[in-house]
């Protein structure tokens, strides 16, 4: 019965999370359509109702503050959806910042602890609600309807219904006959046709003209549409008009939702934009409303199913024991190989685990797909945090985002949304300048943040780049001093790419001025450390007046890793395949020691190169003949001198037990298959701590 | 003990609820759940329902609408029906009591409730001959 508890609950949690991010998208939508001075009340509407789904569910499962916020929300928004308050940039301030307390409402229920300041968000809804208007009269009786109908009308639909009214917009009567089987995709494609001629205000089923299989229904249209033209969108179906009672229609749009005196209606957002300068694929970021009608018609036939992701992970390690056994099938038949009178079993046997291997490889595949999501919904949120900021710091901002359909590990997306917030509320607080001090430079006074995204072999890779003012390498340095994470003789060896990696340590903060926005006392160290636990790095590349670029490289999944195992003296080591470029025959005599490190050339570049029994002083003594493994992760490299190649293997990394999790240098322990269980090494934390404590720099960056 | 009970609402977690509260409590032995207003009319004409709960305000046709279909239907139009929704719609209250629900339970509500409302409109059906269910 407690399994059955927790499952709803967990069924309450993802429903809340999933209406929280599709209001996000939606306002967004809300937003632009304000600006660009059109408002679509049937978004207005779809937002109530997930804030109105929202309170009926939170209210269920006796989550107080949540559902009391909704309901705060669901007020706000009935007055606005029943033309009572205006759809302006304050409303939708009001609107962001209730969702921004039901995420973190979320959060807290999630057991992440957040501090919601609840009595601003109402103090700000109560005191619009408070603001509004008296309906108006009732100007239903110029129409000749039918009284049954106005019965089964919702509130809404008869708030719909008295504003065109007022407006005495042409009202039509259209019977159409649905499949019942086909009737979803039927009416959304009847809907889609309809939207920019008319305003549906609601389709009634007809109980006479409705059978086993099929379905009836009456729907009404208010339109300033020709009638013929009307009858050529709705098709086949017989479309009636319904007489006015008195007075000659006037031909023109129904009324603006809100105040905006340029708006239409009838047009439905028509997400046509200008491209953005920065990449030629570039979209601004007004999510499709596609993507949400679809994930609703989706979860409407019931075709999906949510799965806790330590289900996966446990199938991922069953994957794993199975490419274990694989392995040890493949010993076996080596041995077999070698037996001449056994040739046909072996040979039979061979086929067999050819064919093992190649379902494998597909099961693996295919727990792998699940796992992805895509970084679309990520990308969403941070939209709302750089309209919010930039709002705050009174800047103008635009977000340009490419590639928000890379997809990654579920697992990875969790942990990337809060260093990604702090790299934009970076970029917007301090790398996108004021609106007169780009004037002065003669930059566009409107800024711009690209989000990009790209898969690059087994990585994904995200940009956050702006086109601000850059790093200054000066102030860095002179922080840097001032804070005794560098010494000035060290310092003064140090070029400006250099001098920029500095911002990373800890104990330095970039902003002059600690802003409420990005000084929340965390630092880059701590958005460093997150992306490296997730097996990643994180690089910057900025120009002075130009603009700053971070670029995340992460793996795609952590489930499963290809690896190369390899050998140090009596020690056997594996490292991921995927920061692994290329392994080399050490040359003795290729070493050069460049200030107390050691070096190779590769190809005319130096690479550093860090001796494993050194590091992990292994007490095996050095030998003279080995191999170089050079891995590179972002724009790092180093080579990793080993003793021996043991090969390629599939591997699962199962985490340290408790006692040694603080251990740095290993990402876990993998069991080989032949009874040999070894370290994994964390080539992130190598190459950081190796790199990082370059002797030029004092301990400050341990 | 009713033996199959619909349950129509775009909620998973109240779908969910709702089919935990009546099956654990042994209200009913199974919970047939439609997540929309369509799937709920798929069903009605090739399956039997001795309940139903009807959620007023979905995305595809309305509640109230599936109450007026299910009061028109021959199989099932002297079934108790339950119409659920959030509190202060009192219009489209008074609508689902008119077109033939049997009584309306505002959300939020709690398993004990649901499970004594349910007994409640299947106890009033039952004094009422199912020809005289229609409004």
């Amino acid at each position: 019965m407690s399994d059955e508890a927790d499952r709803v609950r967990d069924e309450f949690l993802a429903e809340s999370q999933e209406i929280v991010e599709s209001l996000s998208r939606d306002l967004l939508l809300l937003d632009h359509g304000q600006k660009h001075g059109r408002a679509d009340p049937d978004l207005v509407n779809s937002v109530f109702r997930g804030v109105h789904t929202l309170k009926g569910i939170a209210g269920m499962f006796g989550y107080r503050e949540l559902s009391e916020t909704a309901h705060v929300l669901e007020d706000l928004l009935d007055h606005l959806r029943l033309g009572r308050v205006a759809l302006a940039q304050s409303s939708l301030d009001v609107l962001f910042e209730g969702v921004e307390v039901l995420q973190r409402l979320l959060g807290a229920i999630r057991g992440e602890s957040h501090e919601v300041d609840l009595a601003s968000f109402r103090r700000g809804a109560s005191g619009l609600v408070g603001q509004s208007a008296a309906p108006a009269a009732d100007p239903l009786a110029a129409y000749d309807l039918d009284p049954s109908m106005l019965g089964v009308l919702t509130e809404y639909e008869e708030h719909r219904l008295r504003t065109n009214a007022e407006q005495r917009v042409p009202l039509y009567r259209v019977r159409v006959r649905f499949a019942l089987s086909s009737i979803d995709t039927d009416l959304d494609a009847l809907k889609a046709r309809l939207k920019p001629a008319a305003e549906i205000l609601t389709y009634l089923p007809s109980v006479e003209g409705s059978g086993d299989d099929a379905i009836e229904l009456e729907v009404l249209l208010a339109s300033s549409t020709p009638l013929a033209e009307l009858r050529v969108l709705v098709g086949d179906s017989p479309v009636e008009p319904i007489p006015m009672r008195e007075g000659p229609s006037r031909t023109m749009p129904p009324p603006p939702l809100g105040a905006s005196p340029t708006g239409t209606i009838a047009g439905s957002i028509a997400p046509v934009l200008s491209r953005a300068p920065v990449s030629d694929e570039g979209r601004e970021l007004v999510p499709s409303r596609d993507a949400g009608a679809e994930a609703i018609a989706v979860r409407a036939v019931a075709k999906t199913v949510r799965v806790d992701i330590a289900k996966l992970d446990h199938l991922m390690n069953v994957i794993g024991e199975l490419g274990i056994v694989r392995s040890a099938v493949g010993r076996v038949l080596d041995r077999l190989g070698a037996r001449a009178d056994l040739r046909p079993i072996s040979s039979e046997l061979h086929r067999i685990h050819r064919s093992f291997e190649r379902h494998l490889e597909a099961l693996q595949d295919g727990v792998l797909d699940v796992r992805m999501v895509p970084l679309g919904q990520t990308f969403d949120r941070l939209a709302r945090a750089v309209r919010q900021v930039a709002r705050e710091h009174d800047k103008e901002v635009r977000l340009v985002v490419n590639g928000g359909d890379t997809e990654i590990d579920k697992l990875i997306v969790e942990e990337l949304i809060d260093p990604m917030l702090h790299l934009i509320r970076n970029a917007v607080g301090h790398g996108i300048e004021s609106r007169e001090q780009r004037a002065r430079m003669g930059k566009d006074p409107t800024g711009i943040i690209a989000l990009n995204a790209y898969q690059k072999g087994n990585h994904v890779v995200i940009e956050v780049e702006d086109d601000g003012a850059g790093i200054d390498p000066q102030r860095v340095l002179a922080r840097a001093v001032e804070r005794h994470l560098v010494d000035l003789g060290a310092a003064r060896e140090l070029d400006d790419q250099a001098i920029k990696q500095l911002v990373f340590l800890p104990g330095f903060s970039t902003a002059d001025q600690v802003t409420d926005l990005s000084g929340r006392g965390v630092g880059l160290d701590v958005v460093r450390t997150n992306i490296g636990r997730l097996g990643g790095v994180i690089d910057l590349h900025s120009t002075t007046g130009i603009g700053t670029k971070f670029t995340l490289t992460l793996p795609i999944t952590l489930a499963i890793l290809s690896a190369l195992v390899m050998r140090v003296g009596s020690h056997t080591f594996a490292i991921p395949l995927t920061v692994v470029q290329e392994a080399l025959f050490l040359e003795p005599r290729s070493i050069r020691v460049v200030d107390g490190r050691e070096l190779i050339t590769l190809r005319g570049q130096s690479l550093p190169v860090v001796r494993l029994t050194e590091l992990f002083r292994l007490g095996e003594p050095t030998r003279q003949r080995g191999y170089v493994v050079v891995t590179s992760l972002g724009q790092r490299r180093l080579g990793i001198v080993v003793d021996a190649l043991e090969g390629q293997q599939d591997i699962v990394t199962k985490p340290l037990g408790p006692s040694l999790q603080n251990v740095r240098g290993f990402a876990g322990a993998t069991d080989l298959g032949d009874q040999r269980v070894v370290l994994v090494l964390d080539a992130p934390a190598l190459l950081d701590e190796v790199l990082s404590s370059d002797p030029r720099v004092s301990a400050g960056a341990a | 003990m009713l033996d199959r009970v619909l349950v129509v609402d775009d909620s998973n977690a109240i779908r969910a609820f709702v089919r935990a509260s009546l099956e654990g409590s042994g209200r009913a032995r199974t919970v047939v759940e439609a997540a929309s207003g369509f799937e709920a009319l798929r069903m009605l004409p090739r399956e039997r329902f001795d309940a139903a709960i009807v959620d007023i305000n979905m995305p595809d046709i309305h509640g109230l609408e599936v109450i007026k279909l299910i009061r028109a239907s021959k199989a099932h139009q002297g079934v108790p029906v339950l119409a659920i929704s959030s509190e202060g719609a009192s219009k489209d209250r008074e609508r689902a009591l008119a077109l033939g629900a049997d009584a309306w339970l505002d959300k939020p509500f709690t398993p004990e409730l649901l499970a004594r409302s349910i007994d409640d409109v299947v106890e009033r059906r039952a004094r009422v001959p199912s020809s005289e269910g229609g409004p």
